[in-house]
């Protein structure tokens, strides 16, 4: 049985963690500190149910999901967004060869890290829809297990796998518009 | 059955191409088996296009994970957070 006293010595550490992982999840700075801050009250609330030695982080997280499924998304009013276009498999791996054409100076040794903006990246995150958006944050973000995520958010594996599978490819999808929009990839007809 | 027979139906069977890229998703999330991980090891050691795929697609696990988690937390929220272990907001003889 965890010890309230030693809470906040062992589960602050984790609030930047948190906070990336509520804006990524609300979408908004506002929600996101209160979730955060709603997600701690909680888990100081709830420490004595904590098993000592076992995952705290995940455990945060875990109370982190819960309280936006039921209370944040609920509010947003979003409808529940199950569709998603279907896109084929390696979609930005098979779209960036134009990528070595491209006419703003870039060479094809120039690496994902510096061809994709952050802001771009977390946009094409953010925007995929609440059921692929999630696992894809405690999968690609958090680094998360498939069991852990199946856990968290009360589905079975392979339906994890699935949305995960899903979810990438719709946001490698993004990724190559916004770079086709910033005019860094050459146009499909020129290419 | 022999004791040095090949694996041709086991868990790391041999790959081909189709079948490696099937597992792309699987292998980077470091969700196989030693077996199947094995068996992928071995395409990719053969097959620069199927590496091709893999390294990219790994690179993009590692972009994706760097620039969704570099947010500044807004000032004061971790001292907003602390004050409230220790406070008894609702009266019922309870913190929070």
């Amino acid at each position: 049985m965890a010890d309230q006293a030693t809470f906040a010595a062992e589960a602050m550490q984790y609030a930047p963690q948190l906070y990336s992982g509520a804006l990524r999840m609300t979408r908004n700075r506002s929600d996101a500190e209160d979730l955060v801050q709603e997600t701690y009250l909680k888990a100081y609330r709830s420490y004595h149910s904590f098993t000592e030695g076992t995952n705290l982080r995940a455990w945060l997280f875990r109370i982190m999901t819960n309280t936006f499924i039921n209370s944040y998304r609920a509010k947003q009013r979003r409808p529940d967004e199950t569709e998603l276009g279907e896109f084929e498999d390696l979609y930005l791996y098979k779209n960036l060869g134009s990528l070595q054409n491209a006419s703003v100076g870039r060479s094809a040794e120039e690496s994902l890290m510096e061809m994709l903006p952050d802001d771009e990246v977390k946009q094409a995150l953010e925007d995929l829809p609440d059921n692929f958006r999630l696992p894809v944050i405690l999968a690609d973000v958090e680094g998360f297990s498939y069991k852990e995520i199946a856990e968290m958010l009360d589905i079975p594996i392979g339906t994890v796998m699935s949305r995960l599978h899903r979810g990438r490819k719709a946001m490698q999808k993004a990724l190559h518009d916004f770079a086709l929009a910033r005019g860094l990839v050459a146009a499909q007809e020129n290419g | 059955m022999m004791d040095d027979e090949v694996n041709t139906t086991g868990p790391g069977a041999p790959r081909d191409c189709n079948e490696t890229l099937r597992e792309l998703d699987v292998f980077l999330d470091g969700e196989l088996s030693d077996d199947q991980q094995a068996a992928i090891r071995h395409h990719l050691d053969g097959c620069m296009d199927c590496l091709g795929a893999f390294d990219f697609h790994a690179e993009l696990k590692t972009v994706v994970a760097q620039k969704c988690q570099n947010d500044d937390m807004p000032p004061g929220l971790l001292a907003k957070i602390e004050l409230c272990f220790g406070t008894d907001f609702d009266g019922d003889g309870q913190v929070g």
